[in-house]
């Protein structure tokens, strides 16, 4: 508890014990009433303070001007009516400010346990000085400054580890609790927590560039986009404390006037009076407008912890509501790691055409190159290699020592006119021609992640009504692929371009309460990602495209990830749903009660209190996602 | 431009209020307060003066929420 809530107790308790010996004490008349006045400044003086404030700042709707007005109003009928029974007024705003307290409390609380859960900021980098580790501020590290991290110490920089050997913890990032094996040569992300051995590293980024500030940055901006209920809500309170205080200014007046000139009864103006009153007890909106962004808040702090950032609560909202999910196929469902598994109908050696297929791709960033020039294994010298030209979704050709290569698809055979002899096997297959003349293919192919299958069948499990393959591979692979894992749909051999025309088809076929998701690795999918109702990227682990394109990061490439995200969406939209109908719900019985007079002031500030506490504690329900 | 502020105040409500006086403070194009992490986020109009326009800004701020704080 700060200074200002631990003095809000002392009041508390201090106004509690006194109506309780008040109570014992028989006192009438004016004494009696300047005692209970007293009682009532002690627990109310800034209420009726910041009231007074608030009519001069032109603030009358303002909820402290409402209780004020509400607690005064019963004082001041208790005086007319001389029944002497102050407890009625005082005890209200008791149980307002014991309100006031608990939601000040539990939100600081949770303010303070989420952010912890979300804070991965490195406080210090370790730089050696002859021979003496000294501790500096992360952000002072340049690029390629040596620094070293002990085990039990967080890296605070990007780098790659040029000395030492340990494990990492990388939970604090991906949700996975399972340690990764570090070597020298590796490169290693900043926020990782180093467990057993002493590491030296290079660092390749500076602390503004580097994976934890950019997830920081990430989390903090995710509060400015606002779901739609969040909207609902601040509109609704706009609204409904204006709505009730006329209502209670009718109920105030109107059933006396017609008393009194329609049916020529007696006005009875005290009891009207008094269910007007009981009318702004009940008008502060507080329980809804304090959990609902609470509700997001912990949703999306549970989310992180789990591995998955949520760039905003409209995008929880959204993934919420997802009913379609489309996948790209390579690195998402499958490992993206290719492998040359053959070299076949060469003209020529396998090591040359390999060596001729490596150069010509040495500048292309696709995974395919990759495993291209690791078959290759030598260094590669890229001066050899010239007029390189790269044809989206058909291949590249280039010059190497000054002999023209083409290295590809079919279609690309067929733009330059050379016949492509088919391979009988399942995979990929690069065609090369050399000086134009057909030399071979080289087969590669790429395996599924083990996790792939599982993730599919329990989407569907979840609600899921269509899976979607989208791929830039042939239609054979991705049949293939498509029929291990169990997707409903494939459509194969797409250029990027075609990606997202293919997701607009989509996006216009269903209805529009139901939401498209688009899964990538962030590698060429970045316009997919944003046309989607729902960007999700994963692995983005040092990614920076993919982490600013999609909505929603997946630190590690585990499909299953793409389930929990979905399962932690919906359970935060649950309990936002809940306080909304419940917080509403009591506010409206509570109003009919109120005002045919059933339900009198103890039980509005009962309900008002109560529904906000229950409505809180709700909402910290969301914080817990571990099980999802 | 935008610059992001860290504030200090007690109650939901009244963080929304402080963003809806925000965004009506001359020189403000858009504002949002998050009452969770106790941050605005202001973006200002062209060619202002970040540090009046929120002088304004906390002035209109005090105006609807007394007990509220900006850090500038």
């Amino acid at each position: 508890m700060n200074k200002k809530q631990k003095k809000m107790l002392t009041r508390i308790i201090i106004a509690a014990v006194l109506l309780i010996v008040l109570h014992f004490i028989p006192i009438t008349g004016i004494p009696r009433f300047a005692c209970y006045l007293a009682v009532y400044l002690v627990i109310g003086y800034d209420i009726v303070k910041k009231a007074f404030k608030g009519i001069k700042n032109g603030q009358v709707f303002d909820e402290n001007f409402l209780m004020a007005v509400a607690t005064i109003g019963a004082f001041a009928l208790a005086v007319y009516e001389r029944s002497g029974d102050y407890n009625e007024s005082i005890s209200v705003m008791l149980f307002y400010q014991i309100g006031e307290l608990f939601q000040s409390y539990a939100v600081g609380k949770s303010r303070r346990n989420i952010t912890e859960l979300m804070d991965i900021r490195p406080d210090y980098a370790n730089i050696e000085n002859d021979g003496k580790l000294e501790k500096v501020d992360p952000d002072e590290v340049e690029i390629g400054s040596i620094i070293v991290v002990q085990p039990g110490e967080k890296v605070p920089l990007d780098g790659v580890i040029v000395e030492g050997n340990t494990t990492l913890n990388t939970s604090a990032l991906t949700g996975e609790s399972l340690p990764r094996n570090a070597k020298a040569g590796d490169e290693i992300i900043s926020g990782c927590i180093n467990m057993t051995g002493v590491l030296k590293i290079r660092t390749t980024k500076e602390f503004d560039e580097s994976t934890v500030s950019k997830i920081l940055e990430l989390i903090e901006e995710s509060s400015s986009r606002k779901s739609r209920s969040e909207n609902f809500i601040s509109k609704f309170a706009r609204y409904y404390t204006p709505a009730v205080c006329y209502g209670a200014l009718a109920l105030a007046i109107l059933p006396p006037l017609v008393n009194l000139v329609l049916l020529h009864n007696p006005a009875q103006w005290g009891q009207w009076i008094y269910r007007a009153l009981t009318f702004l007890v009940i008008s502060c909106p507080c329980a809804l407008v304090i959990s609902i962004p609470l509700s997001f808040f912990a949703g999306i702090g549970g989310a992180s912890n789990a591995g998955v950032l949520v760039k905003g609560s409209n995008y929880l909202e959204t993934l919420a509501e997802t009913k379609y999910v489309v996948f790209d196929k390579t690195g998402t469902l499958t490992k993206g790691v290719f492998e040359v598994a053959g070299v076949h109908h060469n003209t020529m050696e396998q090591e040359k055409i390999l060596e001729y297929a490596a150069l010509a791709e040495s500048f292309s960033t696709h995974p395919i190159s990759r495993s291209l020039k690791s078959a290759y294994g030598k260094e590669i010298d890229q001066n050899r290699v010239t007029d390189v030209e790269e044809i989206s979704g058909n291949g590249v050709t280039a010059k190497v020592d000054g002999i023209s290569v083409a290295v590809g698809n079919t279609k690309l055979m067929k733009r330059i006119g050379v016949e492509a002899v088919e391979c009988h096997q399942v995979g990929t297959v690069i065609h090369v021609a050399i000086d134009g003349v057909y030399a071979g293919h080289i087969l590669i192919s790429d395996v599924p992640k083990p996790t792939s299958r599982d993730a599919i069948t329990s989407l569907r499990k979840n609600g899921i009504k269509e899976t979607v393959m989208l791929t830039g591979d042939i239609d054979r692979v991705a049949q293939q692929v498509a029929g291990e894992l169990g997707v409903d749909r494939v459509y194969s051999e797409l250029l990027p371009a075609d990606k997202v025309s293919k997701v607009e088809e989509l996006l216009a076929k269903k209805a529009e309460k139901e939401k498209l998701a688009f899964v990538g690795d962030g590698i060429n999918d970045a316009p997919v990602l944003s046309r989607a109702d729902i960007g999700i990227a994963m692995g983005a682990m040092g990614s920076d495209a993919a982490i600013e394109a999609a909505d929603v990061v997946l630190m590690d490439d585990d499909p299953m990830k793409i389930v929990k995200a979905i399962r932690i969406a919906r359970k935060c939209m649950r309990i936002v749903y809940e306080n909304i109908y419940f917080a509403i719900g009591i506010k409206v019985l509570c109003l009919i009660l109120g005002a045919v007079g059933i339900a009198n002031m103890w039980v509005a500030i009962f309900a008002d209190v109560g529904v906000m506490i229950l409505a809180v504690l709700n909402a910290i329900r969301t914080l817990f996602v571990k099980k999802l | 431009m935008k610059k992001s502020y860290k504030i200090e105040v007690d109650c939901a409500n009244c963080a929304n209020k402080m963003e809806e006086a925000a965004k009506n403070t001359a020189g403000v194009k858009d504002a949002s307060v998050n009452f969770m992490m106790l941050k605005m986020k202001v973006e200002f109009e062209e060619g202002q003066d970040p540090e009046s326009v929120m002088k304004e800004v906390l002035k209109n701020c005090k105006k609807v929420e007394d007990d509220c704080e900006i850090y500038l």
